[in-house]
This record gives structure tokens, C-alpha cells and sequence, in this order.
């Protein structure tokens, strides 16, 4: 820079403080963008080909039943309330499972991460037992808590506890020292530091963790319910394989989409607004 | 009245960071640290501000000895550190904790009309640019109304204009309550800017090479001769400190260095 250009910077500090504060951005409104329909394309496609294939006699659709037969198996079970007995048993058992798993994930990833003596003690017997695929507890959890709910609910919290464990552990871990050294210099107590800043810096990643804990109770409420039920979705399935009902279990796992993908919209959207300050491209996925 | 007794820093990895470093800063005086880089002069404000413990020496604060954060010392880092969860309203009050809601809201209200981002207030800092930034964190460093301030090469990730506009705000705020403050720049007119007296370091162990007092009045011409001698004498002491021979002073050579300094 010259030296004439300077003194002209020195002397124009309005300018300057114009040029430091630029109006505020207006957001542009979303428009909806019509390409997201064609997600649907294939799926539509191949159901009404399919539909069509066994309206014309083409395939014979007994062991892959034609859309309108899945449909009216699901509206079927729903009029008789049997779908709703089955889908509010899945629900609750993952529901059930999901608060246990994700608070003692929540607990002892939180102990894990912010006070190093119980990561010592704690960590490497987890990550021990993290190296167990879940399924395998199933048959100690029914000699130990019998084959009604118990188990059940057990094995989905087993599933859910690790990935809340490892997400909440880890996030607190990452969290910016420089931020920490903030609450440091306005004094803050331990307390207080943990509330002000270590959970809102740990709450998108803490976010995510219970996602796909999530994900992986409703994984494991299918296992569970294969191991012996009476009620619920997976119970749906395995009927339907006993008895010879495509339909049924194409129903049953049609429900099993819609309601993970509810339950998993649910979490994102109810939990947005503690995240909505994230700098992070994901406001634009 | 800050005093720095004897003070020194080794790190834990053996890095003599800082050693025997005596300086007295008097109630309301702005002081600048120059010196090259990896001269302790982030170390010095970190002990300072109680983030960093000194391995010798003490540091009092009227004859207060400080071990630890003091509610009397503020420091703006030398990025802008904004918790990004909360709004600029809300990272300026951060620090007014035991402060009644409306006297945060009033003490606030005035930081914001001072950096001029009042109507900023409800945004989030990731929203603002990076000067708007530093403003925020001016503010929330004085918000508190420190007794001292200390500054860690605030301005440095900025362009000149930015800059400037920043100094005048800094010492908008600084006229207020007159804290004490301890800049640290790499910029020789943005310490005959801002501040009574420069204080050059030298690397290795850091210490303490020169001091030159900048007693011009204020506010301060940036185009006139005592302001161009004064970053003379700067540049020529750290010229000095570097070890590195003055040649030739030529006036617009000067006044690009300064500028270029780093
Ligand atoms: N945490 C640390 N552990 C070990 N050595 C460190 C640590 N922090 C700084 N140092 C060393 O101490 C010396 C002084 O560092 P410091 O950050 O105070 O320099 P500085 O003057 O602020 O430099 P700059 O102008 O580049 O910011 C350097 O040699 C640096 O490598
Ligand atoms: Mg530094």
C-alpha cells in the first residue's frame, strides 16, 4: 500500500466503518426445487409395472404381491386396529429402549469425557464390550430376564448405548480449547463452564449421536422381536413367514420405514431450534 | 497500577518463553508489545490473564498479587472467540453474570451503539464478518469494565480500513472508563496509533529490549511529522532488536515497512 492511499484510508474512517459494516444480507426464500420429486420416479415406476405385470397375468405375484394387495393388506390391519396394537408395541419398546441406552450413554459418555481418571477406568471396558455384536446378549438377556419385555427393551438399549456413548464421549472431547479458556477468563465455576459452554458446544454432535442410536433401536427392536412375540411389527413379519403372508410382511415392513423415518424426523426437526446457530452446510442439504 | 516482577516462563517442553520480564503499566496508560514472532508475547498477556501460570515472578495488580483469572482483567484474543450459539447481544453480555437484566440490557445496549452494531444485536456471530466479529469481542471485554485490558494482536487478521475503524472504536471504548491496557501488535502504526508507550521485545529467551515512550496528543494526526517520527523510532528499535542494521532511512521505504512490518 502507498503511502497516499493510506492517509486516505486514515482520513475517510467513516468510509471505513461503512465498509466494515455491510447491510444486513437478506435470506433468500427457498424456492422448492421440483428435482426432489424425482427421488420418487423409481419407486413409482417400479410399483405400477409391477402392478401391472400381475393385472395382465405377465407374473404371478403370490410370493411378490402387487402394490394395491400390499396396500389393502395395511388398510386391512389398520381397520381391525391390529396394525395400530402391533406398531404401538414396536414403538414402545424402542421408545423404552432408546431413554435407557441414550441416558446411560449420555451419563458415561458424559464421565468419559470430562473427567480423564474415569475414561481411564471406564473406556477401555466399554470399547471391550463394544467389540460384542449386540445380537449375541440375546440369549443371556432371556435366561437372565425371561422372553417378555425385559429382554427385549434390554437388547435395544444395549444398541443404542454405544453409539450415544462413543458420539457423546467424543464431542466432548473435541470441544475448542479456545472456547474453554472464554469461560475461563470470565471465571466461570466447573459447573457453570459445563452448562455455558460444553453443552451447547457439544450438542450438535451430541445431536447426531442420538440419531443413529436411534437408528440402531429400531434395528434392534426387529432382532427383538424375533426372538419369540406376540405383538409388534417384527412379530408381523415372522407371522407372515409362518403362515405364508407376503403381503403381511411387505406391510409390516413398509411400517417399519414409515415409522423409523417419523421417529428420526421427529428428533432433527423438535431439536433444530438448540441448533440453529451451527455454521455448517447442512441448512442447505 | 499492573507490575511485573522478574517474571518468566518455561514451558513444560523446556521453551524458555519468557525470562525476567519487569514492567510497571500505570492506571489508564495504553502500552504496546512489538517484537518478531515467537517472542512471548502471547505467553506474557496468557500470565497475565491468569490462563497461564508464570514459572517465576509475580504479577500484581495494585499490589494485588493475581494467581489465576481476575474479574479486573479483561483480554480479547486474537481471534474473535464468539461462543456461536448465542447472539451478539448475548456474547456481549456473557461476562455480566451477577448483573441485573436491565442493567445487562442497558450496559449492552451502550457496548452496541459504541461499536455501532446495534441493530446487529439479534444476529449470530456466524452471520457477521470478521471485523464485526472483533468488534463483538471488543465489547464483551469491556462491557465488564475491566481495570485492565489486554489485546492480543486483535487486529491483525484485518485489512487496513477495517483497521482504522477499529482503533477509532477501541478508543471510542477506552475513553469511557480509561482502563489500563496491554496491546500486542505486529503493527508499528497501529502502536503509535493507540498507544503511550511501546515496549520492544526480543525472542529467545523473551525479554524485554527497549522501551519508547509515544507521548503525542491525542487524537492523533496519522499524517503528521511526531506521528512519522514515532514509527521511526519503533521501526529503528526493532530494527535493532532483530539485529538487522538500519540502512539508509528513506521515508516511504518507512512508512511501507510499517505497514509491512511483519
Ligand atoms: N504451549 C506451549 N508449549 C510450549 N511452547 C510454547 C507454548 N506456547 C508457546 N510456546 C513457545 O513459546 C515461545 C513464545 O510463544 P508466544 O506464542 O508467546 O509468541 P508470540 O510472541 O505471541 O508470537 P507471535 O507473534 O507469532 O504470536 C515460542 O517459542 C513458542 O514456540
Ligand atoms: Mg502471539
Amino acid at each position: 500500500m502507498t503511502g497516499q492511499a493510506e492517509s486516505q484510508a486514515w482520513s475517510s474512517l467513516k468510509g471505513a466503518a461503512a465498509l466494515a459494516a455491510p447491510p444486513l444480507a437478506e435470506r433468500k426464500r427457498r424456492t422448492f426445487d421440483w428435482r426432489l420429486l424425482l427421488g420418487f420416479l423409481l419407486p413409482v415406476l417400479i410399483a405400477l409395472l409391477w402392478e401391472a405385470a400381475v393385472h395382465f397375468g405377465i407374473a404371478q405375484g403370490r410370493l411378490v404381491p402387487p402394490p394395491s394387495r400390499i396396500v389393502a393388506t395395511l388398510l386391512a390391519l389398520s381397520e381391525t386396529g391390529e396394525l395400530w396394537t402391533h406398531v404401538w408395541a414396536t414403538l414402545w419398546r424402542v421408545i423404552v429402549g432408546f431413554v435407557i441406552g441414550a441416558a446411560a450413554g449420555i451419563v458415561f459418555g458424559a464421565l468419559s469425557g470430562s473427567i480423564r481418571t474415569a475414561r481411564y477406568l471406564l473406556d477401555p471396558t466399554l470399547q471391550a464390550l463394544r467389540a460384542i455384536p449386540s445380537i449375541a446378549w440375546v440369549p443371556l438377556f432371556i435366561l437372565w430376564l425371561g422372553i417378555f419385555e425385559a429382554s427385549k427393551v434390554a437388547l435395544i438399549a444395549v444398541g443404542v448405548f454405544f453409539p450415544v456413548y462413543l458420539g457423546i464421549a467424543g464431542a466432548i472431547l473435541s470441544v475448542d480449547r479456545k472456547l474453554v479458556e472464554v469461560g475461563h477468563v470470565f471465571r466461570l465455576s466447573r459447573l457453570k463452564l459445563a452448562r455455558r459452554i460444553l453443552l451447547p458446544a457439544v450438542l450438535p454432535e451430541a445431536l447426531i449421536a442420538l440419531r443413529s442410536g436411534l437408528g440402531l433401536g429400531f434395528m434392534f427392536v426387529v432382532a427383538a422381536e424375533f426372538m419369540g412375540a406376540s405383538e409388534g411389527l417384527g412379530y408381523l413379519l415372522v407371522d407372515g413367514q409362518q403362515m405364508g403372508k407376503p403381503d403381511q410382511i411387505l406391510a409390516a415392513i413398509i411400517a417399519f420405514a414409515l415409522l423409523g423415518k417419523i421417529a428420526d424426523s421427529l428428533l432433527v426437526y423438535g431439536t433444530r431450534p438448540l441448533v440453529r446457530w451451527q455454521d455448517t452446510v447442512r441448512e442447505r442439504l | 497500577m499492573l507490575n511485573l516482577e522478574h517474571l518468566s516462563k518455561i514451558y513444560a517442553d523446556g521453551t524458555r518463553a519468557l525470562s525476567d520480564i519487569n514492567l510497571s503499566v500505570h492506571e489508564g496508560e495504553i502500552v504496546a508489545l512489538i517484537g518478531g514472532s515467537g517472542c512471548g508475547k502471547t505467553t506474557l498477556l496468557r500470565l497475565i490473564a491468569g490462563l497461564d501460570r508464570a514459572s517465576a515472578g509475580a504479577i500484581r495488580l495494585d499490589d494485588e498479587p493475581l494467581s489465576g483469572p481476575h474479574p479486573a482483567i479483561g483480554i480479547v484474543f486474537q481471534e474473535p472467540r464468539l461462543l456461536p450459539w448465542l447472539t451478539v447481544f448475548d456474547n456481549i453480555a456473557f461476562g455480566l453474570d451477577g448483573v441485573s437484566a436491565a442493567e445487562r440490557k442497558g450496559r449492552v445496549h451502550h457496548a452496541l451503539e459504541k461499536i455501532g452494531l446495534v441493530e446487529h444485536a439479534d444476529r449470530w456471530p456466524r452471520d457477521l464478518s470478521g471485523g464485526q466479529q472483533q468488534r463483538v469481542a471488543i465489547a464483551r471485554a469491556f462491557v465488564t469494565n475491566p481495570k485492565v485490558l489486554l489485546l492480543d494482536e486483535p487486529f491483525s487478521a484485518l485489512d487496513a480500513f477495517t483497521r482504522a475503524s477499529l482503533h477509532e472504536h477501541l478508543l471510542g471504548l477506552w475513553e469511557e472508563t480509561r482502563p489500563t491496557v496491554v496491546l500486542v501488535t505486529h503493527d508499528v502504526q497501529e502502536a503509535v496509533t493507540l498507544a503511550d508507550r511501546a515496549i520492544v521485545m526480543q525472542p529467545k529467551p523473551g525479554r524485554i529490549f527497549d522501551e519508547l515512550s509515544l507521548s503525542l496528543a491525542r487524537p492523533r494526526d496519522k499524517t503528521g511529522l511526531p506521528f512519522e517520527s514515532s514509527v521511526r523510532r519503533v521501526l529503528t528499535a526493532l530494527d535493532q532488536s532483530l539485529n538487522t542494521p538500519h540502512k539508509q532511512p528513506q521515508r516511504e521505504k518507512d512508512r511501507q515497512a510499517a505497514a509491512l512490518w511483519w
